[in-house]
């Protein structure tokens, strides 16, 4: 009787696991997050890791659209307020119940975690978290708030039972890392591993159940090393993997690639506040008044980059013009503006025009190991510069120092820059969130314009944001910020956008990742046969 | 031994209080750790508090102050990527940079010093020329070129050995690590033998030295007049003899190998200090990088105290000063 017991049980289990689940899945990741803690470090690899383990009232889909997940639905109900249902019958991975004052100390505590290297302050401040009942909750602000599911969506719910007075230290060790998302954390080797397993009680919202039993996270920080893995099968897939790998492995019959375009523009930033940049020089060295004052000049730049060839030569086909901050499909994006063609002699004429026929000296700086290929843009742009007479240098620098010396290494802590290569991603997934940052004038007191590093300012722009950031009407706001980019990328040159960068994964055989614009690496998207 | 190894105690923590000068000052003067962990969406307000949250606004004497005043009592400040201990961080990756050293040098010298030896001892064979000209090779591969290769053969086309990482932890003797377990050792390896290949080469060429220079030695010659067995001149005359420059070297480099195995830690993902050193560089963690420099430092300043020692043992010539 006990060995048909026996038996009886290690059939159904065989039949369960075989069905549901059958698979364990081992992922060789670039960057390993810093913390379990979703609250800790507000950064990319943190806040995709985290999706794992724990749910936001508004999810996230692979082009950053929204869908219900912790919340059913969400409206304004009138200027200043917005209305969240939550879902209901939700558990957290230790059972206990998911209610509204799950949301309300998530609030709270979001905001307030010490030692934090960069919290979610930016996104939870001036907001009035109020509970109606077990499954309602009102969020309201003094002023009308068009973006909030898109920054309700950057916050993972913990759970109130087991996140009081829980530090950083007890969510890394695994005692308060409880949410309601598809994995349960299992543990956490820093450097080494993090160990998930499936959460079978998990409410299906967005990529549905999980599909793995099992899900090990490995870190392999170097390109090769992370191909080598997944070629010897020590792991099944692999994020981040180089261009100049992606024509070979193409060919490798065992591998399955997915690229897709990420909301990440490149693009180049124009000294435009001093009269004397410091590395602008008249050809010879003397002092020359600062061309990329004269919109002539940034438009004659514009027009001497040869996207065609960056896209082809420089990013083995890894990549997509870009004419504006954000490829098609996001929201707020124009549909007039295409990345400008190819004309040195327009070019040329247009620095004549400007008073600066016969060129100038200027460095190009940038970054050496933030952007796919960073320091080679940085060269071919040279390249293409000294064709309509600008002669052009290049320092490149790790993204440890550089970053640093684009933001505040001048005199004053201004931009110490004159060009730069630069990249933005927008993580709110629309047009407002480069548009603020980058082409807003520099203004600390109403928190604009902070990587606008060359300090364009136009108050038309900046009216035409605020006025956008407060339009609760979708439609109406996507209008505006598409003008916004109209008049400052494409009639202002504020800012010149060279490329989106593209990302690819790569899995073994069988197996097909659906990517993310938002550059993420998450086991749920990884579908395999 | 007492008043020496006292001095040399002094002069240690004189060299450590200097190393903390320069490191801290040399890491403070570049970049900007704010820019490399906030979150780009976040505003001017965020930025500040972060600043203040890390002590950043401080003058950098004052930070430095209390960086002293703390490490005075075991604490070498908080990593500000991971928000814990620098000093617990490096602790906690310790065993398996040293677990690698140590399989490393052990593979180093099992297969050095009998092929120095050989070589030294009939080095106009063919043998001996591939066995030195193999070692120059050993010298100039990049380690991380020869890394990516060994995993491509032993990995990839052979699928012997794993890619990637460190494997399951043993315990024996109380003391956990990865070499007490078969799965443990097949992930070890590559990484050692990767690490390994460097040492290999320099301990060649320093035993084959050493034999050449003992070999025409009167006492070697007496021993073989005295009819002693080659076998026994070898083992017994010659190796003793040439020990001494080994171990110094070893020695030294054993702790070479441990801060130098930040390539060999990248390439195979191995989970120990040298990978977290190098994180910590390029995300400008400070005080992890502050902390691992001075634990590298003590660690040279006591290897090289051992060294002294262990040179009384093997040779009754050399006298410590203390002794007399």
């Amino acid at each position: 009787m006990k060995l048909i017991n026996r038996l009886f049980i290690i059939l159904i289990s065989c039949l369960l696991s075989s069905v549901a689940l059958a698979k364990d899945l081992t992922v060789g990741l670039k960057s390993e997050p810093s913390s379990i803690d979703p609250h800790y470090h507000n950064l990319g690899p943190n806040n995709a890791f985290a999706t794992h383990i724990y749910g936001t009232l508004v999810g996230s889909d692979e082009n950053q659209q929204h869908y219900p997940d912790l919340a059913t639905s969400w409206k304004p109900i009138d200027d200043t307020t917005w209305e969240f249902k939550l879902r209901k019958g939700v558990k957290f991975h230790d059972g206990s119940d998911f209610t509204a004052d799950d949301v309300l100390f998530t609030a709270q505590r979001a905001q307030n975690v010490p030692k934090s290297p960069s919290g979610f302050g930016t996104y939870l401040k001036g907001k009035e978290f109020i509970k109606i009942d077990s499954h309602t909750i009102h969020i309201k602000t003094k002023k009308p708030y068009p973006l909030m599911p898109n920054d309700i969506m950057t916050v993972k719910i913990i759970s109130k039972k087991n996140g009081e007075g829980a530090t950083t230290a007890d969510y890394n060790s695994g005692k308060a890392a409880i949410g309601t998302g598809p994995y349960k954390f299992v543990e956490w080797v820093p450097g080494d591993k993090i160990v998930l397993k499936a959460n079978e009680n998990y409410h299906g919202a967005g990529t549905g159940m999980p599909k793995y039993k099992n899900v090990l996270f490995k870190p392999i920080k170097s390109g090769p090393a992370r191909i080598a893995a997944l070629l010897a099968k020590d792991v099944d897939f692999i994020d981040n993997v180089p261009p100049l790998n992606v024509a070979k492995m193409k060919k490798n019959p065992t591998i399955k690639l997915n690229s897709g375009p990420s909301n990440r523009v490149i693009y180049l930033h124009m000294d435009q506040f001093r009269e004397d940049s410091p590395h602008i020089k008249a050809i010879g060295g003397g002092k020359i008044k600062n061309p990329l004052m004269d919109v002539r000049v940034r438009k004659a730049l514009s027009l001497a980059i040869n996207r065609d060839a960056m896209v082809s030569k420089v990013m083995e086909g890894i990549a997509v013009k870009a004419g504006q901050l954000l490829p098609a499909g996001f929201h707020g994006v124009s549909d007039k503006m295409k990345p400008d063609a190819y004309d040195p002699t327009a070019a040329k004429k247009l620095l004549a025009e400007a008073g600066y026929g016969d060129g100038f000296e200027m460095t190009i700086h940038g970054p050496n190991d933030r952007y796919i290929n960073d320091a080679k843009i940085a060269e071919a742009l040279a390249q293409m510069f000294s064709r309509i007479g600008i002669k052009a240098k290049v320092e490149t620098m790790p993204k440890a120092v550089y970053f640093k010396r684009a933001s505040r290494g001048g005199p004053n802590k201004s931009p110490e820059f004159s060009f730069m290569v630069l990249g933005w991603g927008a993580g709110s997934g629309e047009a407002s969130s480069p548009l603020r940052a980058l082409l807003h004038t520099y203004d600390k007191s109403i928190g604009m314009g902070r990587a606008n590093r060359g300090r364009h300012s136009d108050p038309a722009v900046d009216k035409l944001i605020q006025k956008a950031l407060g339009t609760v009407d979708s439609d109406a706001r996507g209008k505006l910020l598409a003008e916004a980019t109209e008049i400052s990328v494409g009639k202002n040159y504020g800012v010149i956008p060279v490329h989106y960068q593209m990302n690819t994964w790569a899995a073994k055989s069988g197996c097909s990742y659906t990517p993310r614009t938002d550059e993420r690496t998450i086991a749920t998207y990884l579908n395999c046969k | 031994m007492t008043a020496f190894i006292f001095t040399r105690f002094a002069q240690s923590v004189l060299v450590l209080f200097i190393m903390s000068l320069l490191v801290f000052g040399g890491v403070n003067l570049v970049g900007d750790p704010v820019e490399m962990l906030i979150n780009p969406e976040a505003d001017q307000a965020e930025v500040e508090r972060v600043i203040r949250e890390l002590g950043l606004d401080r003058p950098v004497t004052e930070q430095y102050w209390y960086f002293l005043v703390n490490a005075f009592k075991g604490d070498l400040g908080d990593s500000f990527i991971f928000g814990e201990p620098a000093l617990k961080l490096i602790i906690q990756r310790m065993p398996a940079t040293l677990e690698l050293a140590l399989f490393s040098l052990i593979i180093s010298l099992i297969v050095a010093i009998p092929l120095g030896i050989y070589a030294g001892y009939k080095p106009d064979s063919k043998a001996s020329k591939v066995i030195m000209a193999g070692s120059i090779l050993g010298f100039s591969m990049p380690t991380f070129w020869v890394g990516i290769i060994f995993i491509m053969i032993f990995a990839v086309q052979l699928g012997w050995l794993p890619s990637t990482g460190r494997g399951e932890i043993g315990t024996f003797l109380g003391i956990n690590s990865s070499l007490f377990t078969l799965n443990g050792l097949s992930h070890v390896f590559l990484p050692a033998l990767n690490l390994a290949l460097f040492k290999i080469s320099s301990v060649i060429r320093l035993t084959r030295a050493g034999t050449r220079e003992i070999i025409l030695q009167d006492y070697i010659t007496f021993a073989r007049s005295k009819g002693i067995s080659e076998k026994r001149v070898v083992l017994i005359h010659v190796l003793k003899n040439i020990l001494i420059p080994i171990v110094t070297v070893v020695g030294l480099e054993f702790g070479s190998l441990i801060a130098f195995s930040t390539v060999t830690e990248t390439v195979f993902a191995w989970p120990g200090m040298g990978k977290l050193i190098i994180d910590s560089i390029y995300n400008l963690d400070r005080p992890v990088i502050v902390a691992y420099l001075m634990i590298i430092v003590t660690f040279f300043v006591f290897l090289n105290l051992i060294v002294d020692i262990l040179y009384t043992f093997l040779d009754p010539r050399v006298r410590i000063k203390g002794d007399h």
